[in-house]
């Protein structure tokens, strides 16, 4: 269709960040154009600065210049800006409160969960692990059967927003002995079959740039 | 007027659990601006009810809205549910970049003002409170800027999704501040939000699901140790 066709979009991101992450495979299943400003965390451009003054975060989404903010705000603002797309999220009200529900599961527990993790030295701290297999359970009960979380509707909303977390899973098992494919293999299976879209393998990061990522940090924060 | 309320073809029971709680208010306000009866079941926050553990075994919180078999639990996510499963005057506006900003300032009011003003209110006096304070009165100058020049509320003319959002600074909060002993939201620092706080308070609908404060106040006193400590842990 209308490929090189400017629909006003920017993308300011930085390729590390799961929650930029989220926005580029969204733009990508949409079929949406878009400028991609990779953005130096370290150096934030004045435009990141002035589209986000509150957090300085990315990822930022600009549309005409306007600003919209917070991965999940954007997927959603993609579905209503550009309602001839593919949409990310089902159309009845109920399926879209189940998926807003676990996308929000995500954010708080994956992600507070992860993050945690990160900054424990030496032996893993067992509470944290424990946590975290429980979260990984407990989102594989959500998907059941499925092939993935949007069931009927296919890959959607809330397989975009848990997506870029399933390449941390093989650092959670090397940094912290949390083994996916042993505690949420149905979840394992389903992490693969998200990185056979060419949607999620070009944009989320390698399980072996995660890993070195995470070593990095651990190095730099003293904890290995 | 029942099919006017829901748009489902059979019109099954609303329920919603809650009490007591600026959460639990979200959903009964988004429930009663769109004209859907509900049964409120009161749950007791120190006994959860195997009901509440049953429709929200993730969180174990209220509020969580069962509508026939649905169950629904995060007052913002029944809130936008309720917009959707039923006519009546929207919610959320129609365009979607003001879509975006009602949701983004939603979420801004439960992740950094409310923390703010949390740290703010239960920290022990002092300089580091000072601190606190001039911090949590700025997030209420960024929340107050997003009220529409020359309108009653954030949604414009009627009450929208992020004057729901915001209900607890309009409602909760005196309450928080008179046990305290700390203003932080003043005519004199933020004449627009003080408005708007009174114009929400004394609209009609909001009334009809607003605690009584004075019973409110009891029931929140007891707790002033318990949101110090939480305080405590907030601001390390």
């Amino acid at each position: 269709m209308a490929a090189e066709k400017n629909v006003g979009l920017v993308l300011l991101n930085s390729s590390l960040s799961p929650f930029g992450q989220r926005c580029s495979i969204a733009l990508a299943e949409k079929g949406l154009p878009h400028e991609y400003v990779e953005e130096d965390l370290a150096a934030k451009s004045d435009l990141l600065l002035r589209s986000n003054p509150i957090y300085k975060q990315v990822p930022v989404l600009l549309h005409d210049g306007r600003t919209i903010i917070e991965s999940l705000i954007i997927l959603q603002y993609l579905d209503e800006a550009f309602p001839d797309t593919r949409p990310l999220l089902p159309t009845d009200p109920y399926e879209r409160a189940q998926a807003r529900f676990w996308a929000d599961y995500v954010d708080k527990k994956v992600y507070g969960c992860g993050s945690r993790l990160y900054m424990i030295k030496g032996e893993p701290q067992v509470p944290a692990n424990i946590e975290m297999a429980g979260i990984l359970k407990t989102l594989e009960g959500e998907l059941g059967e499925k092939e993935f979380f949007g069931g009927e509707h296919g890959f959607g909303f809330l397989d975009i927003a848990l997506v870029p977390f399933s390449t941390w899973f093989e650092s959670f098992d090397k940094f912290w002995g949390v083994g996916v494919a042993e505690v949420a293999p149905k979840l394992a299976a389903w992490a693969a079959r998200c990185m056979e879209r060419e949607s999620v393998s070009k944009n989320v990061f390698s399980p072996e740039k995660v890993s070195d990522f995470i070593g990095e940090m651990r190095k730099d924060l003293g904890i290995e | 007027m029942e099919e006017a309320a829901a748009k489902m073809p059979e019109q099954p029971a609303v329920k919603l659990i809650g009490w007591l709680s600026p959460y639990v208010h979200r959903a009964e306000v988004a429930l009663r601006l769109k004209g859907v009866p509900y049964e409120l079941l009161q749950d007791d926050m120190a006994n959860k009810s195997d009901l509440l553990l049953a429709h929200n075994p993730v969180h174990k919180k209220v509020p969580v809205l069962l509508h026939g078999d649905r169950s629904i639990p995060e007052s913002l996510v029944i809130v936008e549910y309720v917009d959707e499963a039923f006519h009546g005057p929207p919610l959320l506006p129609a365009d979607p970049l003001a879509r975006a900003a009602a949701r983004f300032w939603a979420r801004f009011v439960d992740d950094k003002l409310w923390k703010a003003l949390w740290v703010a209110l239960w920290t022990e006096p002092g300089e580091a409170q000072v601190a606190l304070a001039t911090s949590a009165r700025e997030s209420l100058t960024l929340l107050e800027a997003q009220l529409p020049e020359g309108k009653r509320f954030f949604g414009g003319d009627a009450i929208g999704f992020l004057d729901i959002a915001a209900s607890g600074v309009a409602l909760w909060l005196p309450v928080f501040e008179e046990m305290a002993g700390v203003t932080l939201l003043a005519d004199e620092t933020h004449p627009a939000l003080c408005r708007w706080a009174r114009e929400y308070a004394a609209d009609e609908i909001v009334r009809q699901c607003t605690p009584d404060m004075t019973m409110m106040l009891a029931f929140l006193t007891p707790k002033r140790g318990m949101f110090m400590s939480t305080a405590k842990a907030m601001a390390a």
